[in-house]
């Protein structure tokens, strides 16, 4: 099933690339520069989404015990953590020509660092646990202690941007959009879907191969050649 | 020399059960399949070599850990679901000490047994103290006492909580030869009142009980 | 119950003073690192001094947990915890409270006198002083998550920050908030409600929480 959603990402990608880079007209206000939003703005929306199905899943396997839901949290982490880093990359990327500077302490971007942190909290903590069954109670704890955060830190922040205005930009400021983009931008929200889906199964696979590997059926699936 | 310990209320019925336990450690399994029933008087006595998971099958007992397949059960019902309940009706003595270095060996006494649901005074602490051969030394902090002593510390809590089942983890490492007979005439009298051990020793020690289980771990 | 487990931690405290003395000392330093890296310049200090106190006082707050469960864990006397028939969740919020109490009531009284040194005017040092004694027991409290799911961890200490710190965020907002409002001229009361009702949320989720991570982590 992994082939298939490695070529949806694939085609999916390439036309909304396509779309974004080449059909979609140029913004009036914001130039060429504008068209990075086709991968921040589904960067950050998997970001952010990827974090509380992880903690969901990671939540489920603490409460029923369920192995496989805690190896698919973890199978989630580095995907999230990714593209919160994109978000955030591409965020400076555009920020730099839109407000002439790399980072702005906007709410959104300030949100996405701590989002950030909190993914990297979440595999530094299984990272550094041995054994695999505390690995996975653990880090659905932080995980869950985030997700109840998660709502409470975005709304502290931004209290304090409007606070202190100032050298803040609102990002809100996108009129309507082309209809283009939208098709743009929707293609490449499913072309992230496809990819996260493809690895995350992908890394689920191997954390299942790993943690079992000492058993029977394993062994012979490495003496067929299977994996 | 008997410590006058209350008897325990309606023991009769209460059993401690395990049904096809499994212990796996990393990628190694311990044990599995292991069964056991313990009724009320019983000893059980675990025996095995070193790394056959003795510690791991006791502490799977007092619900530290949870068996990798199978069931406690404590008259009847999972201690999974008793929870509170059943550790009010039992005390653990493990490897480590559970002492505070830097507490002296009474309130180190007071403070575990009110821990355990226990709250005693202080001359009830002195009584047990004393009959474990630490009379004179109770104002001194544990940090200044022999292991032997420290172990007798933890071990006084047997003669304060007086709960049904003890489960005990190698309790005469480092004790002298007296302390090992005090420590034999109280485990005798535990299990004459209606008491349940469940213990851990590569000493050979005779201890007579109405019923006698012997556990090998391979 | 809870009574007993905060006694025990205070007599503790008290037999090893060294240990509060370090942390408070940490607090004193980190506060007066600053005018020292920026310049002495009195205006930029003034209105630098609730952040930088906030911070300072989370990282202190932060370096102690590790003493929070690690020493009961060594010497087994957070096993015996665990077996307590009392519920694990009202131990470690005593745990926490005196924690609190060890730490986080030094570094309240010790704020004001920094909070001079930064020439803070009178009401601006009650405002901050009123914000740290709401929000350090909050520090405690999540902290106990933290500690609880490091336990025995090679690294704990650096790996707490990371858990911690961003939990952090939402207090060291409006604590310092709190007192940037007063000196503006602008009411407080909202900041200093807001933590108070993250610190009644945090005593009614944190000890769960850090129990359960303690029951996993003695596994």
């Amino acid at each position: 099933m992994i082939p298939i959603f490695v070529f949806a990402a694939v085609a999916l990608l390439g036309a909304g690339l396509y779309v974004g880079f080449f059909v979609a007209p140029t913004d009036f206000q914001q130039g060429e520069a504008y068209r990075i939003i086709f991968i921040h703005v589904p960067a950050a929306w998997m970001s952010m989404f990827l974090y509380v199905v992880m903690a969901f899943w990671a939540g489920i396997g603490l409460a029923f015990n369920t192995r496989l839901s805690s190896m698919f949290a973890t199978a989630i982490a580095p995907t999230g953590a990714m593209f919160t880093f994109i978000a955030l990359w591409t965020g400076a990327l555009w920020g730099k020509p839109m407000w002439g500077t790399w980072w702005v302490w906007d709410a959104r971007l300030t949100s996405e660092l701590i989002l950030f942190f909190l993914y990297i909290g979440f595999m530094s903590l299984q990272a550094a646990i041995d054994d695999p069954r505390r690995a996975d109670k653990a880090g659905a704890i932080i995980a869950l202690v985030g997700v109840v955060n998660v709502p409470i830190i975005y709304f502290s922040v931004q209290w304090w941007n409007t606070l202190h205005q100032g050298a803040s930009v609102s990002v809100n400021q996108a009129p309507a959009m082309a209809s283009t983009m939208l098709t743009g931008m929707l293609i490449m929200v499913f072309a992230s879907w496809m990819y996260s889906i493809a690895v995350i199964l992908k890394r689920t696979r191997v954390i299942i191969l790993e943690r079992e590997s000492h058993t029977a059926w394993v062994a012979e699936l490495h003496k067929n050649g299977a994996i | 020399m008997r410590y006058n310990q209350q008897s325990i209320p309606s023991i009769d019925k209460i059993m401690l059960q395990g049904i096809n336990l499994a212990c796996v450690r990393g990628d190694r399994e311990l044990f599995r399949d292991v069964n056991f029933s313990l009724e009320a008087g019983g000893l059980m006595q675990v025996r095995g070599p070193n790394g056959s998971g003795k510690t791991s099958l006791l502490r799977m007992l007092c619900g530290l850990s949870n068996p990798a397949a199978g069931e406690i059960r404590w008259s009847g019902t999972s201690i999974r679901a008793l929870d509170g309940e059943y550790y009010g009706a039992m005390t653990y003595i493990g490897h480590l000490s559970g002492t505070k270095d830097d507490l002296t060996v009474i309130e180190n006494l007071r403070i575990s047994s009110a821990l355990a649901g226990f709250d005693i005074g202080v001359d009830q602490a002195k009584d047990a103290l004393g009959h474990i051969g630490l009379r004179g030394r109770e104002a001194l902090p544990v940090k200044v006492l022999s292991q032997g002593q420290r172990r007798r510390v933890a071990l006084a809590r047997l003669l304060v909580c007086k709960t049904p089942l003890w489960i005990l983890d190698e309790p005469l490492v480092a004790l002298d030869v007296a302390a090992v007979k005090l420590i034999q005439e109280l485990l005798e009298q535990h299990l004459r009142e209606g008491g349940m051990v469940v213990m851990t020793t590569h000493q050979e020690i005779d201890i007579t009980a109405t019923s006698t289980t012997q556990l090998h771990l391979a | 119950m809870f009574m007993w487990i905060i006694k025990r931690d205070l007599l503790l405290a008290v037999r090893r003073q060294a240990d509060v003395l370090t942390t408070l000392f940490f607090f004193i330093i980190v506060v007066s690192l600053f005018p020292l890296s920026v310049g002495p310049e009195m205006n930029m200090l003034r209105t630098m001094a609730p952040g930088v106190v906030w911070v300072a006082a989370l990282l202190a707050s932060m370096l102690s947990l590790g003493r929070m469960f690690s020493n009961d864990y060594l010497d087994g006397t957070l096993e015996q915890m665990l077996l307590s028939p009392q519920s694990l969740s009202l131990l470690v919020l005593g745990k926490a409270a005196a924690h609190w109490l060890v730490t986080g009531v030094p570094l309240v009284l010790m704020a004001p006198v920094l909070g001079i040194q930064y020439d803070l005017p009178g009401e601006a040092l009650l405002v901050l002083t009123a914000a740290l004694l709401l929000g350090t027991p909050v520090l405690s409290l999540i902290g106990a998550i933290g500690a609880a799911l490091t336990l025995g961890l090679r690294g704990g200490g650096v790996l707490v920050s990371l858990l911690v710190l961003p939990l952090y965020i939402p207090v060291l907002i409006f604590g310092a908030g709190a007192v940037e409002a007063n000196m503006s001229g602008m009411e407080f009361d909202a900041h200093l409600s807001l933590i108070g009702a993250f610190l009644l949320v945090s005593v009614v989720f944190a000890p769960w929480a850090a129990a359960s991570a303690l029951r996993v982590s003695l596994e």
